[in-house]
């Protein structure tokens, strides 16, 4: 089962002082487990751009689509047998105390 | 219910071994064919027709079983028809039926858990929203028609059919393991459970509420307490549904109206439910937020309370758990223990931050502190106030007798 995780920031993130997670370690151990079959970290928002096309004509605009507080930093596809190992797998990234992480099953058409 | 138990109330004994026949029905056939909806129409079938045969024909020996075979036949002949892969309908055909009578124990091992628990921890996962774990542990676990438990939520029957159907689709299209957490995972997912098996039982308790989800968050504590023998907290939530609701008979007068704790008719308490909750408090050696809960209930029902030991018990719960309402709690059992001054104070520091502004409980709880401290009059405002702020109305009317009582 396939699920897309995105990364996050959040406003209010995790007040324990422990140390974070390491990332590098994260997406070592998760690639050997194949758990993690690809992501990536993006590029500020401020290098974002929103392309729409209405009646034949390109709309081309500045800035992500939606201005929120909180907004999406990275992803990685998963690659778990079910939502509890993929809650495993979110819980041990830093950004689940950094920010938050939202999964997502990929659609599966066939069923 | 919608057990054979509504059309032989005499046979309260049948009545009981089929419900609980049901969960184990719904629960086997969700884990063999994965769907709920097949799972649930085939164990109400199976319930359909032991109300037409069993009144002539008499209630068979293993009446578990008897529902088990009839819905188990009910599903193979659906997923013949759909040409459902052969391996589940083999896994169908074997499925003993000794399994909706709990039958010879299974032998030890990682891998034997019983189905019910396995559904208990699906219809509470954390990844449902509260109120679709609460609709759907009603309706599939405890086989409530889908009116009443729209009715108890406020909503139409027709709302609460989408919100089942919602969860349902994401249980499957999420991928919510059907299974017990293993290893630590269990421990930190039991609290969600028993939240809603709170709830339910709250649902049922309020004053106005269904008391008959009273009656099944019993049956579901019971159970888990049982499934689970090693965690100390659902025998503790256990223990405190058998003491609070032992005094559902008592906490009403002749007119409906409800009645104060030390004004109750101690003869009227379930004294079976209350020695039960205490034997099951005696060797818990756990301390966990429902074990000083049942622990603080068991106190009021020995009819005697012991404040200062009440008191101490909520200091130490508002330690572990901090939140108003807990600390509302402690200031009254303070201001019994230690003087309504005393109260009073503690009352002033929960409301400081504000969370129990116009918190009917809250004014009420500041009436009666303010009475006993001397201030009639004050008090009797306050009480209005609570009165003017309850949604019950039964609550409503109980405080308005207190308010005229002292002026």
């Amino acid at each position: 089962m396939k699920y897309m995780m995105f990364v996050c920031s959040d406003t209010e993130p995790d007040t324990d002082t422990a140390d974070y997670p390491d990332i590098e370690v994260w997406v070592a151990e998760r690639d050997a487990a194949g758990q993690r079959l690809q992501g990536m970290a993006l590029a500020p928002t401020s290098a974002a751009t929103t392309v729409r096309v209405r009646n034949g004509e390109l709309l081309v605009s500045d800035g992500p689509f939606t201005e929120t507080k909180e907004i999406i930093v990275g992803f990685d596809l998963l690659e778990c047998a079910d939502l509890d190992e993929a809650i495993e797998v979110a819980r041990a990234h830093p950004m689940a105390r950094g920010g938050r992480l939202e999964i997502r099953p990929v659609a599966d058409f066939e069923q | 219910m919608t057990g054979p138990g509504r059309r032989h109330p005499a046979d309260a004994a049948v009545a009981e071994a089929a419900a609980e026949a049901y969960t184990r029905i719904v629960a086997a056939l969700i884990r063999i064919t994965g769907d709920w909806t097949l799972a649930e129409d085939c164990a109400q079938e199976a319930l359909a027709q032991a109300l037409s045969r069993w009144p002539e024909s008499g209630v068979p020996d293993n009446p578990g079983g008897w529902l088990m075979a009839v819905a188990r036949n009910r599903a193979l002949d659906q997923l013949r028809r759909a040409s459902v892969e052969r391996r589940k309908l083999r896994e169908l055909a074997v499925l003993a039926l000794t399994a909706a009578t709990g039958g010879p124990a299974p032998e030890e091992g990682e891998d034997v858990v019983d189905d019910r628990l396995r559904l208990i921890f699906t219809c509470c996962h954390p990844a449902l929203a509260m109120e679709a774990r609460v609709a759907l542990t009603l309706r599939t676990i405890c086989a409530v028609p889908t009116r009443d438990v729209a009715r108890a939520f406020l909503v139409s029957e027709s709302a609460m059919t989408r919100r089942l159907t919602r969860a349902k689709t994401k249980i499957a299209d999420a991928r919510i393991p059907y299974r017990v957490p293993g290893g630590p995972a269990l421990a930190e997912r039991l609290p969600g459970v028993l939240a809603v098996l709170y709830l339910l039982f709250t649902t049922g308790y309020d004053a106005d509420g269904e008391p008959a989800f009273a009656a099944e968050a019993i049956r579901l504590a019971r159970l888990l307490a049982g499934l689970v023998p090693g965690e100390g907290e659902p025998r503790a939530l256990l223990a405190l549904f058998l003491l609070q609701n032992s005094r559902r008979d008592a906490r009403r007068d002749a007119g409906g109206d409800l009645v104060p704790l030390d004004r109750q008719d101690r003869t009227r308490w379930d004294r079976a439910a209350i020695a039960e909750a205490a034997g099951l408090l005696r060797d818990l050696r756990h301390t966990g937020p429902y074990v000083l809960q049942a622990r603080i209930a068991a106190s009021h029902a020995s009819g005697d309370a012991d404040w200062p030991a009440v008191a101490h018990l909520y200091d130490r719960l508002a330690a572990l758990q901090p939140n108003p309402v807990v600390e509302l709690n402690r200031a009254v059992a303070h201001g019994y223990a230690y003087g309504p001054r005393a109260g009073l104070a503690v009352l002033a520091a929960a409301r400081s931050g504000g969370a129990l502004d116009g918190y009917p409980l809250a004014l009420a709880a500041e009436a009666d502190l303010t009475a006993r401290a001397g201030d009639r009059t004050r008090a009797a405002g306050l009480f209005r106030e609570a009165a003017a702020r309850t949604h019950s109305e039964a609550e409503r009317r109980a405080l308005l007798a207190r308010a005229d009582e002292i002026t």
